[in-house]
């Protein structure tokens, strides 16, 4: 096979269920992170601007509503279904987060596998978030009083840059299971194991516009996202700096930012499934209606 | 308002698909299927044809013991299995169940006389949907019921679960998939007029690779079922069926520490409000009590409509009762299949000529020509009937409606809680405070407020008083199956 020139190809953006390139034409070249000597690319991926960001965050308001109304039930098995179509590109996931350099290959498996382990317990929670967080309220007069749980809308979300893939699922999975739609940021420096999650999107029936994903720098981006106004919540795993940005845009217009240390212990089975997840990405609803005749 | 039939008829419209059904099913103990010891058979029938359809083996005691010890064998490595390892055998079963959705839907129709329309578009999808909905619980039992240390919650240990015929798919599906999902193991027992899906979901625990002796399904009669029940190795017991065999099951169980759970008969009140939306309400006074050819355990067999529009609704009812289609439960147009059993269809017939007897006024379908063969009963409604006449306490299981009428909101209430039974309810009125607060009155385990026989996974089902204890479905059903 040595003599045969390989057919390589440039990442796209995924927006509303399309692959575009970036409007500005940028691209970023991927290097394994161990190679300080900024030598060959081992990959190439759209360099996403602040318009690309625009464009995603109008096609994710859009799809909101709809994917909120669609039943638990239904989420819960399109998310399923993401699992078992990641299953059958489980080499080509270890290989990629492999590639990207943190992850030796043994670990990489591991990533790989708790990835979809993850994804299948966020699919059991889209039908159960409401039974164990929502309840009628024992108020004092004659009322119906029903806390329920909704999505809080359009989520963006700042991947981790190591635990390419784990990072990125454990903080796009809540916004999805409950009903939100998500803009993510793929991890700046591996960004290719999420760029095939976004590749097996479509086929896993998720609706166009509801998981989007950009590729490109933080510090691009941070900005735009924190100033942007039909963006509702924030979560990132990104630096210090960044956090700062992105904790103005609460002044903007009160979105929820929820700062996840970067260098969690995103392997830590348990902690990232339990209720807690959707801080940021849920509102209670409480509707009082009267009893009486 | 016009009786008349329309001057057209529906051409028949058979399913199409043939499924492929083994002479003689063994009993399903600890991952294979063999015959009984005592190697006796005994027979299934299509009620709609009487033509037998397959011999099952009949289980003794003998063999419940052999199903018991699997089951008890298979607990110690399935309760260390981690959650998400059982979820994912969960998640199989319910993607198998969907995938043989249309087969399963025949099988069962056949088996049991319901419309095809019935199993292929409720009992099937909702009995994968009770997969679906539990595997998700496996790894998250410690929010649904939390524990003073913060860790999870343990299953019982070994669960005796005994089904009826009336959903035989769709009560194995509650049975065992939140014993699994909380970590027990099952032996499951149906009933034996209807055994034949649940040795269909036996093959596909087979197909999924569900470890051996989690679940076990042994074939047969009461015999059968009280031999399980009574075993000295099952921690608990779970029962869908008759009030009767409740009351036996619980006298069984008494001076032992097996848990329990009953979910059983019920004569549920439908009551319809004057400010109702009246055409909506006679849809769901159909569904209440004519799906399944009532033979339903929730079914709306009390109407209790209020006085002042009880003309309206009961021309409206027998004109739409006039429409219903009773027939070959294969063909996709039809309502109203077949009673399940010869026995079952003299238990109606007899309720039928108590009503009679007792002074009401019997309205049933007319004019429609029933199968020669096969157990068939008219869907029918009785007025004039008085709360103490026989079809307005007992439990019928059939087709068969008594309509009572009330004058306030306080007369209506004590009427439909003037039974021995609480589990289910039907009110219908455009005033939600209203619906809201007959809700709070009425003494049962699920209220459906303009609608009826709504079923979910998500949904916790089951009954106040002597209608059982215990729920299935949703958060609340996990707490049957959890120590």
């Amino acid at each position: 096979m040595t003599d045969r020139a390989e057919v390589t190809k440039t990442w796209k953006l995924f927006i509303n269920g399309a692959y575009p390139r970036s409007e500005s034409g940028r691209v970023l070249p991927v290097h394994d992170v161990n190679d300080r000597s900024g030598g060959r690319a081992i990959a190439y991926a759209a360099h996403a601007s602040r318009k690309d960001l625009r464009d995603a965050v109008e096609a994710a308001r859009a799809a909101q509503d709809r994917w909120a109304a669609s039943s638990g039930m239904l989420r819960g098995q399109i998310l399923y279904r993401l699992a078992e179509i990641l299953h059958g590109r489980r080499a080509e996931l270890v290989e990629a987060v492999r590639l990207g350099g943190t992850l030796g290959r043994g670990k990489a498996r591991l990533e790989v596998d708790l990835s979809l382990d993850r994804i299948v317990s966020f699919a059991g929670w889209c039908d159960k978030l409401e039974s164990v967080v929502g309840g009628r309220n024992p108020v004092a007069g004659p009322y119906h009083c029903l806390s329920q749980v909704e999505a809080v809308g359009v989520v963006a979300v700042f991947a981790p840059q190591e635990h390419p893939l784990l990072g990125f699922l454990s903080l796009v999975l809540p916004a999805l299971a409950c009903g939100c739609t998500v803009v993510a940021i793929a991890s700046p420096t591996e960004p290719v194991p999420a760029l095939i999650v976004s590749e097996a999107a479509p086929s896993s029936d998720i609706p166009p516009g509801v998981l989007n994903l950009l590729t490109g720098t933080t510090e691009e981006l941070a900005p735009v996202v924190a100033a942007h106004r039909d963006i509702d919540a924030v979560v990132a795993a990104v630096p210090p700096e960044v956090a700062k940005t992105l904790q103005l845009g609460v002044a903007e217009n009160m979105k929820r930012v929820r700062l996840i240390d970067p260098n969690a212990a995103f392997m830590d089975e348990g902690a990232w499934t339990d209720p807690r997840a959707f801080g940021s990405v849920i509102e209670v609803k409480t509707t009082w209606h009267p009893v009486g005749l | 308002m016009t009786l008349s039939k329309p001057p057209w008829d529906y051409a028949p419209a058979p399913e199409s698909m043939k499924v492929d059904i083994a002479p003689e099913h063994g009993l399903f103990i600890d991952g294979a299927f063999r015959v009984a010891r005592s190697g006796r058979m005994f027979a299934t029938i299509n009620p709609a044809t009487e033509e037998p359809l397959s011999e099952v083996a009949e289980a003794d005691a003998a063999d419940v013991n052999d199903a018991v010890v699997a089951a008890r064998k298979a607990l110690k490595g399935w309760r260390k299995l981690p959650a998400l390892e059982r979820a994912k055998y969960l998640y199989r079963i319910a993607r198998r169940i969907q995938e043989r959705a249309r087969e399963l839907a025949v099988l069962e129709t056949m088996d049991n006389g319901k419309p095809i329309r019935e199993t292929r578009d409720e009992d099937v999808p909702l009995a994968a949907a009770h997969f679906f909905h539990h595997a998700g619980w496996c790894d998250k039992l410690r929010y649904a019921l939390p524990t003073s240390t913060g860790a999870d919650p343990q299953p019982i240990g070994v669960c005796a679960q005994v089904i009826p015929w009336n959903f035989p798919l769709l009560m194995a599906a509650w049975k065992i998939a939140p014993a699994l999902a909380c970590g027990n193991t099952v032996v499951l027992k149906p009933a034996e007029t209807t055994p034949l899906t649940a040795l269909r979901l036996a093959e596909i625990l087979q197909e999924v690779d569900l470890p051996r002796g989690v679940v076990n399904i042994v074939t047969g009669a009461g015999a059968t079922g009280r031999d399980l029940v009574q075993h000295a190795d099952v921690d608990k017991v779970a029962f869908t069926g008759s009030t009767d065999v409740g009351r036996a099951i619980a006298t069984a169980v008494a001076g032992t520490s097996k848990r329990l759970t009953l979910e059983l008969g019920g004569k549920s009140p439908n009551i319809i409000f004057a400010d109702a939306p009246i055409d909506q309400a006679v849809e769901g006074i159909v569904s209440a009590i004519w799906v399944n050819q009532g033979q339903v355990c929730c079914a709306g067999s009390r109407l209790l409509v209020e006085e002042c529009i009880v003309d309206e609704v009961i021309d409206k009812l027998r004109h739409r009762m006039q429409s219903l289609r009773v027939g070959n439960p294969l063909d996709k147009n039809t309502d109203v299949g077949a009673i399940n059993s010869r026995a079952q269809l003299e238990r109606i017939e007899g309720f039928i000529r108590a009503g009679v007897s007792e002074g009401a006024s019997h309205h049933e379908v007319s004019g429609a020509t029933l199968p020669s063969r096969g157990f068939w009963c008219r869907p029918c409604f009785f007025t004039g009937v008085q709360p103490s006449h026989t079809i307005a306490r007992e439990e019928i299981f059939g087709p068969v409606l008594a309509v009572m009428t009330f004058r306030t909101p306080e007369e209506a209430v004590v009427r439909a809680n003037n039974t021995m039974y609480g589990l289910s309810a039907g009110i219908w009125t455009s005033s939600g405070s209203k619906a809201y607060e007959i809700a709070r009155q009425i003494k049962a385990g699920v209220i459906w407020c303009n609608t009826f026989n709504q079923f979910d996974a998500a949904a916790p089902f089951g009954g106040y008083r002597e209608s059982g204890f215990g729920r299935e479905g949703g958060r609340a059903g996990l707490a049957a199956y959890l120590a």
